[in-house]
């Protein structure tokens, strides 16, 4: 019987600080997509809350409750973090577990790397803790997610890992040399 | 080019991918006939001013939207979703 090693999508390739910031990867537990039928968010809004004491949340916001988390990631959809999804009746719920790619960038010059890469205004008096947006880092399509006041957390679909690290990486160091 | 994505918010136009002419949501009945349904396939207007178009916000919420805007300025109107426009 083959002994199959489990890698993190960014094994090897963080954590590093850089200036500034550190970039580091995250464990976010199970994913699961939640994607409810037509009429049923409100249906599937309450079976959360009373699963998991956190609802289904409005676009552009996320959710927590001790360990859980859920993440507005587009229209009808969100993912579900670091919980087992409870039974939804009126949602299609798929295990994304390991597809997704999350990474944490704290520090000072967090939202300068950022600005860099995403067309989207992040500084706090915009974008505060626990907003959330599906937006473009580089080329890639992302979440992003501002999970303090110097910290954003960043998804991409786990393909991209590598891609997301340079991406991240290069502007960090951009923004170091610049002092 | 920013458009005003009802769900997003106004956005950058990166975000983005056009497909045409909204006269696509205005399909015509299965039995219109040919010439119904060689317009609906074949021809567009190619306004200089004020066109509605679809637009696919791909790298943001994955929503389709009518986009309103002048193709002479590159102002943008408004932004409503296509399934609102089209039910």
């Amino acid at each position: 019987m083959a002994n199959l090693v489990a890698l993190s999508p960014c094994e090897g390739l963080l954590p590093q600080t850089i200036g500034a910031v550190t970039i580091a990867e995250i464990d976010p537990g199970p994913v699961t997509a939640i994607l409810p039928f037509k009429g049923q968010d409100k249906a599937v809004g309450e079976a959360l809350k009373s699963a998991l004491g956190l609802g289904f949340p409005a676009p552009g916001r996320s959710q927590s409750k001790g360990g859980a988390r859920a993440i507005w990631v587009g229209k009808g959809e969100a993912l579900l973090m670091g919980a087992a999804c409870p039974d939804l009746a009126g949602a299609a719920c798929v295990d994304q577990s390991d597809a997704w790619c999350v990474v944490e960038i704290v520090g000072d010059r967090a939202e300068d790397v950022l600005a860099r890469l995403v067309p989207l205004d992040l500084r706090a008096s915009q974008f505060k803790r626990g907003h959330t947006a599906r937006t473009l880092l580089g080329r890639m399509t992302a979440s992003a997610t501002r999970s303090g006041a110097k910290a954003f957390e960043i998804m991409v679909f786990r393909s991209m890992a590598e891609t997301l690290v340079e991406e991240l990486t290069r502007a960090a160091g951009a923004v170091a040399a610049r002092g | 080019m920013r458009i005003p994505c009802p769900i997003c918010g106004t956005r950058d136009r990166r975000e983005f991918t056009y497909q045409g002419a909204a006269e696509l949501l205005r399909r015509p009945a299965p039995d219109a006939g040919d010439a119904a349904w060689d317009d609906y396939l074949h021809n567009r207007d190619n306004p200089c001013g004020e066109a509605r178009d679809l637009w696919f916000h791909e790298a943001g919420c994955g929503a389709w939207l009518v986009v309103e805007r002048d193709t002479a300025t590159h102002e943008v109107m408004g932004a409503e979703l296509a399934e609102k426009v089209a039910s």
